[in-house]
């Protein structure tokens, strides 16, 4: 594209919600960056989201709230949303767009980079498979978080999933590689003082090297289809261009979703479900296919994106769509919830789908794979059995259906809750686990092998 | 000119094509042409467009987009647009950059040719003119480009050649035609055929659930439908590592890029049952991963297909796995949207339909041109928003579609993979394939059919367990409920990822059914006889069945020691109670 800072064109046509139609124009680009200077002379960014003849329509990502069709300029910038970037972002504070709202000047950057990325290679990636211990059971020991994997956490309104999320960043801390650690949090349309409890836990971790995009609740609502990519082309050149394990926080992506639905639905578009354009899949797609790993290079970037079901309904658009994206889900719920267990984690729906490779003897232990799978399926029991007994009475349940039902409740009390600042090793949630299936007849134990039996179960 | 996402519309000078591929701007960002109206062309671009400006030229190729068949496909990887994804690592290192374009073939590789015949004769598409080992397993025929028809004038010699040195010369009625091993085709025509058969041959996959109750067949069509997390994507690596076809062309549309990437880890690691060879010497990978380009998602798959079709033409099995063809819905989905068409349900246009069944037709049992037998299966994984099966895309496969094997939440949340649904699941092809078996097998059908009626039986005590609980229930349900149990824990159970487990031969998965199908009869009998339920439910033979699995293949015979096994225990049981 261009390098060239176009003129300031007058001849608006429309504002319309984030929407602004410009005509008279000629020779702006598909994507293209504008800036927009409102009445008093106050800069808006934009971007170029359909070139017609003559003309162009163009997202504002802070609204068209004020602006006026006569009194409006829009310059385009002839390039594409660029962030620069630099080792001192960590450390620093920016806005839902990238700009420092620390009170600090920017820092200098080293390479402008477009924010939108670009597709990484399937072949020039490397599987990721390396264990990262997050100090949580029903982490660690169901659904194991790898190190280059995207990872969300599905939560609903008033659920802990900030205080999850605080906890496995201070756990996640591997030691001995805090020099090569950083975090990259990216807030969209989060309140302030959720955004202050991520504060507060970077601080206790200790970690220094954090670098913060926020887009906060009472911000600009359309910007927030900006933050990600911003947020992710900073842990891009810190995991990519410096080498480092970078972290990346996004929350919470329903805010997300709903941004791309507001510009869609101002554009006039053809919905598909609940409102959310057809291409929502591609749009989340672009964002949480950047994590990973690349061979032959050392950094990664690990993805653990947040976002409230609405309804904690896990079929809304915006959950489904990431599952089918992210490489499973950690899933709270609000039944484990009520009965006190902290963290709420149904182990149930929720999945690691790069477990399999990442754990095992070498990394964790040779028993966990089955181990894991035995946990699986007697809870899964537990939870039929469970739901039989309200219906039939606890009475008519045979013996081996009751032994299931003790061993669900004991799973869910000792397992899968735990204190905030209890950090168990990946060898305390294993023999924890073979612990709690001492409530089953052995017999029942027929997906682990005899020899796991003879050499674990307690 | 218009632009927006992935379409763009502008202003012809010259005379255009339908489908006709085009290079757009100075960049030459590939494109098809999708509608024309008066001077107006509307092209999909298969390429990022942003930074395309209005006034940017648009160049006509005077053909559709096709794919370059010839030898050095397989183990390749390519993008949805057949272009190799090595290059793009050359060109712009670990990312992909726009604009790319490369031979599909490699054009200096020298093939060692062996001519199969000699000039004189008369020749027509689909004729064997000679051989290349393109793998160890792959034996390409480089026949006679379709619609070609003539003397052969001359036939090159025994020798090494590239794709794009003559080979053969052919005197067609009109002029003579030079034909190079490499040869272009459209991605979105069907190659041609003799005739189509009956698909009446199994393809064995390995898993028991699919080989015993849900059979394909070579030829045949098979749709996945599940939610997220169901296991789509783990059945179809299965089956691309584990049944008997000769080629693999896995289509990753719309995917992970883990995904594929893990395909490439494993595949020349892994080996291929049938021919003790890596498995990445028998497939070739089509990947347009979710992050890329939306519109070559929609071409992806054509370009599989067509790769697919053309190895069939050389008289090979060849499966097709499509993950998943959701997004490859979806990709008609936005396009249309932009072009402001008129949707059906749900955003899709009404053409959805037709485009669903053109695709599944390509599949099929076939005689070639050369009078060969040749086969094209597809299995394609469906991704139905929110796991609701009443969606347009599941809907409208289903009716193209022989074979459909559903995923069931519950079951993969307890991780009893796969997570076929053993009873809204069918399989079409049973019926056909029976008379296979019993050439082959002659106790397998009867078997199949005690599985399948148990699991039917299990279904509705299920739903009294709800009311009553187990308890309530007579001592023969109880029985029922629990060989139901046993068939499903012990057989149909499979893990993809036990070394011995993810694959089992057919001689495995008989003597498996066997024995499980002898418990229940001889345990029938004894609860006949009055022997209580929770004796036979304790005998210490069921844990071993349960742990059948774990034998390997090549014992598969000591798994029926567990037959005298049963029988010993039973009888010893019987006369303890003296019944
Ligand atoms: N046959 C199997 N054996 C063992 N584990 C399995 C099997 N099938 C699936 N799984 C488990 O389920 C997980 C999810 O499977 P998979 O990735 O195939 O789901 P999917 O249906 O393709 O999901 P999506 O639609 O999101 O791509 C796997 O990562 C694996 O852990
Ligand atoms: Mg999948």
């Amino acid at each position: 594209m261009r390098r060239l800072s176009g003129t300031a064109c007058r001849g608006l046509q429309e504002l319309h919600g984030p929407l602004l139609v410009i005509e008279g124009i000629s020779g702006a680009a598909y994507g293209e960056m504008v800036q927009v200077r409102d009445p008093h002379g106050e800069l808006r960014y934009g971007r170029v989201l359909e070139v017609r003849p003559q003309a162009a329509v163009i997202e504002v990502f802070e609204g068209t709230a004020g602006l006026g069709l006569q009194d409006t300029t829009v310059q385009f910038l002839g390039t594409t949303f660029e962030l620069g970037v630099s080792p001192e972002m960590i450390g620093r504070v920016f806005d839902g767009l990238g700009r420092p709202n620390d009170g600090l000047p920017a820092p200098p950057a080293v390479v402008w980079r477009d924010i939108n990325g670009r597709a990484i290679n399937p072949l020039a990636r490397d599987y990721p498979r390396e264990f990262i211990q997050t100090g949580i059971s029903a982490i660690d020991g169901m659904n194991s978080l790898i190190r280059g994997q995207k990872l969300p956490i599905f939560s609903g309104a008033g659920l802990p999933h900030n205080e999850l999320a605080a906890q496995l960043i201070r756990f996640a801390n591997l030691p001995g590689e805090s020099q090569r650690f950083a975090i990259v949090f990216g807030a969209m349309g989060i309140k302030h003082d959720e955004a202050a409890l991520f504060r507060e836990a970077f601080a206790i971790s200790g970690l220094q090297k954090v670098a913060m995009f926020l887009n906060l609740a009472d911000e600009p609502s359309i910007a927030r289809i900006i933050t990600p990519r911003v947020a992710l082309t900073a842990a891009e050149y810190l995991a990519f261009d410096l080498g480092m394990h970078v972290l990346v926080v996004l929350t919470d992506f329903t805010a997300y979703g709903e941004a791309v639905r507001e510009i869609a639905t101002s554009k006039g578009e053809i919905p598909s479900r609940k409102g959310y354009p057809g291409y929502l899949y591609s749009d989340l797609a672009s964002i949480y296919e950047r994590a990973g790993r690349i061979e032959g290079l050392s950094g990664s970037i690990t993805l653990v994106p947040i976002l409230t079901m609405p309804n904690d309904d896990i079929t809304h658009p915006i959950p489904d769509l990431t599952g089918y994206i992210t490489e499973g889900q950690i899933v709270l719920d609000r039944n484990l919830f009520r009965k006190g267990i902290r963290p709420p984690i149904n182990v149930l729906p929720s999945l690691s789908r790069l477990m399999k490779d990442g754990i095992g003897a070498g990394s964790t232990r040779d028993d966990h794979a089955h181990l894991a799978n035995q946990l699986y399926a007697a809870y899964a029991r537990a939870g039929q059995v469970e739901r039989l007994a309200a219906i039939v009475g606890e009475e008519e349940l045979s013996v081996v259906d009751k032994r299931y039902l003790a061993f669900g409740e004991r799973f869910e009390r000792e397992f899968v809750a735990q204190g905030p600042d209890e950090d168990r090793s990946i060898t305390a949630t294993l023999d924890l686990g073979w612990r709690m299936l001492t409530e089953l007849p052995k017999e029942e134990l027929t997906r682990v092998t005899e020899e796991e039996i003879k050499e674990h179960l307690p | 000119m218009w632009i927006s996402g992935p379409v763009v519309r502008v202003t012809t000078h010259q005379p255009a094509r339908m489908m006709e591929m085009v290079f757009v701007s100075e960049e030459r960002l590939i494109g098809e042409i999708i509608r024309l109206r008066g001077d107006e062309a509307i092209i999909q671009v298969y390429e990022d467009t942003t930074g395309l400006e209005a006034g940017m030229p648009v160049f006509g190729t005077g053909a559709p987009l096709s794919v370059e068949l010839g030898p050095g496909l397989v183990s390749t990887i390519y993008d949805g647009l057949q272009r190799p994804l090595a290059k793009f690592v050359e060109r712009s290192g670990p990312w992909i950059d726009r604009g790319g374009r490369f031979p599909s073939l490699d054009p200096v590789r020298r093939w060692a040719f062996r001519p199969a015949t000699s000039a004189g004769i008369t020749v027509e598409g689909g004729m064997v003119l000679g051989t290349v080992q393109e793998s160890a397993v792959i034996t390409h025929r480089i026949l006679v480009p379709p619609r070609v028809r003539g003397t052969l004038r001359w036939l090159a010699p025994e020798g090494e050649y590239t794709v794009a040195e003559p080979i053969a010369s052919i005197q067609t009625a009109s002029h003579e035609t030079t034909v190079t091993m490499r040869h272009s085709w459209p991605v979105r025509m069907a190659r041609p055929v003799r005739r189509r058969l009956r698909p009446s041959i199994p393809l064995l996959t390995g898993q028991r659930i699919i080989d015993a109750l849900f059979p394909l067949a070579k030829g045949g069509t098979a749709m996945i439908p599940g939610g997220f997390g169901t296991g789509k994507t783990v059945m179809q690596h299965q089956l691309a590592k584990w049944s008997d076809a000769d080629l693999i062309v896995y289509i990753g549309c719309g995917e992970r890029g883990n995904e594929m990437t893990n395909v490439l880890k494993e595949f020349p690691h892994l080996e291929d049952p049938k021919s003790g060879r890596p498995l990445i010497e028998r497939t070739i990978l089509v990947a347009n991963t979710s992050n890329m380009p939306v519109a070559a998602r929609e071409a992806s798959i054509y370009t599989g297909l067509t790769l697919a079709e053309y190895y069939r033409d050389m008289g090979l099995d060849v499966a097709v796995m499509a993950d998943s063809t959701s997004r490859w819905a979806e990709a008609l989905r936005e396009i249309s949207g932009r072009l402001e068409e008129m949707p059906a349900e749900e955003g899709f246009p009404a053409y959805l339909g037709t485009r669903l069944a053109e695709f599944y037709e390509r599949a099929g049992r076939v005689e070639t041109l050369n009078g060969q037998e040749g086969s094209l299966s597809i299995i394609g994984a469906v991704s139905p928003p929110g796991g609701d099966l009443s969606e347009p895309v599941t809907q409208q496969t289903r009716r193209f579609v022989r074979c459909f094997w559903a995923l069931d939440r519950e079951l993969a949340s307890a991780r009893h993979f796969p997570a076929i649904q053993p009873v809204e699941s069918y399989s079409e092809y049973a019926q056909d394939l029976l008379n296979w078996w019993l050439d082959h097998e002659p106790e397998w059908a009867r078997l199949r059919e005690h599985v399948v009626d148990l699991l039917r039986r299990d279904r509705r005590l299920q739903q009294l367990v709800k009311l009553v609980g187990e308890e309530a229930l007579p001592d023969e349900q109880k029985l029922a409920l629990y060989a139901a149990r046993l068939w499903r824990e012990a057989f149909l159970q499979q893990s993809a990822f036990e070394p011995i487990d993810r694959y089992t031969t057919v001689e495995k998965q008989l003597a498996m059914m066997r024995v499980i199908d002898h418990w229940y009869e001889r345990a029938s009998e004894l609860i006949k006889r009055h022997v209580p339920f929770y004796r036979l439910a304790e005998l210490p033979v069921n844990e071993r069945i349960m742990r059948m699995k774990l034998t390997p293949n090549e014992e598969a015979a000591t798994i029926l020691h567990l037959v005298q096994e049963i029988d010993t225990e039973m009888e010893t049981l019987a006369q303890s109670l003296q019944v």
